[in-house]
């Protein structure tokens, strides 16, 4: 095997251990729902999907590699939480923010970067 | 009797919830598709890893990684570590996923933060054939984008293209933070949303400069788990 296909292999092993970790603890075999969390760890669970979201939203929004950078993202995420306010549906909130993002781009090219 | 073809409504709506991201998603995994094919990945490498390693931001760390002369053993674990933040959106998921060990694995790679979040119902509840519905769209798109782009680059069609470059000027790069805004919107209306959010965001934004790619975003996922240690 070559180098190239070591490392896909490998990677794979670990992504297939490390997303079915938790399915394979907390599933259940039969077909009834699976082993309910803990009270109090159910009420943690509830928490992990909104800080993962404004996890996820601010690192693509201000990160460039370990870089934290106020560019053409921020005003095109600003645009696509006021289209969300107005209440649009989504496709218009991801279109706002792709052409805002596209727009500021265009128009100053090296600070919108 | 339901048409054998037919999708359930629930199925299909996450099918909906991504489908706006396809376009995306093709040109993300277009480029990945050109970087593996200059990094020393046959075409046929970066297909299967597509379909193995079902976690774009990983494979980009691993494949960029070899490309610049990283052990095999670093370069997997890079993506381990992007892709540590599954720990915890698995063990959240967990419990909605039934059926045989085997088929719970299987099921579990699914799991992207695209299809995590349109199958996300709030309150820790998931609907498995929303995510289902989602993962399949995006499975298509990523692993047909990658053949695509590693294809493209070995025939030596797009030679000098740079793709991602390509994808900063569409602005295609800020769809991803907005869906995610999307998908957090509702939740933002409860009290314990919008905290868990901020103290989500803050944390990662903290982390950022100080360390590396991925560890923001589990230290951020994991800061929600410390509440079961408390009180």
């Amino acid at each position: 095997m070559t180098r190239a296909w070591l490392m896909v292999m490998l990677t794979g092993a670990l992504t297939w251990a490390i997303k079915g970790a938790g399915p394979l603890v907390f599933g259940s075999a039969g077909t009834r729902a699976g082993r309910s969390l803990p009270d109090r760890a159910s009420g943690v669970v509830a928490r992990i999907g909104p800080a993962l979201f404004g996890a996820l939203i601010v690192v693509q929004t201000f990160a460039r590699g370990r870089e934290l950078s106020l560019d053409a993202r921020a005003l095109g995420l600003g645009a696509a939480a006021m289209a969300a306010y107005l209440r649009a549906p989504p496709v218009v909130s991801l279109l706002a923010a792709v052409s805002g993002t596209a727009l500021v781009r265009l128009l100053c090219p090296g600070g919108g970067s | 009797v339901p048409h054998p073809i037919a999708l359930e409504p629930t199925v299909r709506a996450g099918i909906r919830a991504v489908l706006p991201l396809a376009a995306a998603i093709a040109l993300v995994e277009l480029s990945f598709g050109a970087l593996a094919a200059t990094s020393g990945l046959t075409p046929a490498a970066a297909v299967f890893m597509s379909a193995t390693t079902f976690a774009g931001s990983a494979q980009f760390a691993a494949v960029s990684l070899f490309g610049s002369g990283g052990s095999v053993l670093a370069c997997a674990l890079a993506a381990a570590l992007l892709n540590a933040r599954y720990l915890a959106m698995g063990a959240a998921l967990g419990p909605a996923l039934r059926g045989p060990a085997w088929k719970r694995l299987i099921l579990a790679q699914l799991a992207v933060d695209e299809s995590w979040a349109a199958a996300y119902l709030g309150e820790g509840r998931f609907s498995l054939s929303r995510m289902i519905g989602a993962a399949l769209l995006l499975f298509v798109v990523h692993v047909a984008a990658t053949a695509l782009g590693a294809v493209a680059v070995a025939l030596g069609a797009v030679a000098g293209v740079s793709v991602l470059g390509r994808l900063d000027v569409l602005g295609l790069d800020a769809a991803f933070p907005a869906l995610f805004l999307i998908l957090l919107w509702p939740h933002l209306q409860a009290r314990a949303g919008l905290e868990a959010a901020l103290l989500g965001a803050s944390v990662a934004l903290a982390l950022v400069p100080v360390a590396p790619p991925g560890i923001p975003v589990l230290a951020a996922a994991s800061v929600s788990l410390l509440g079961l240690r408390g009180r």
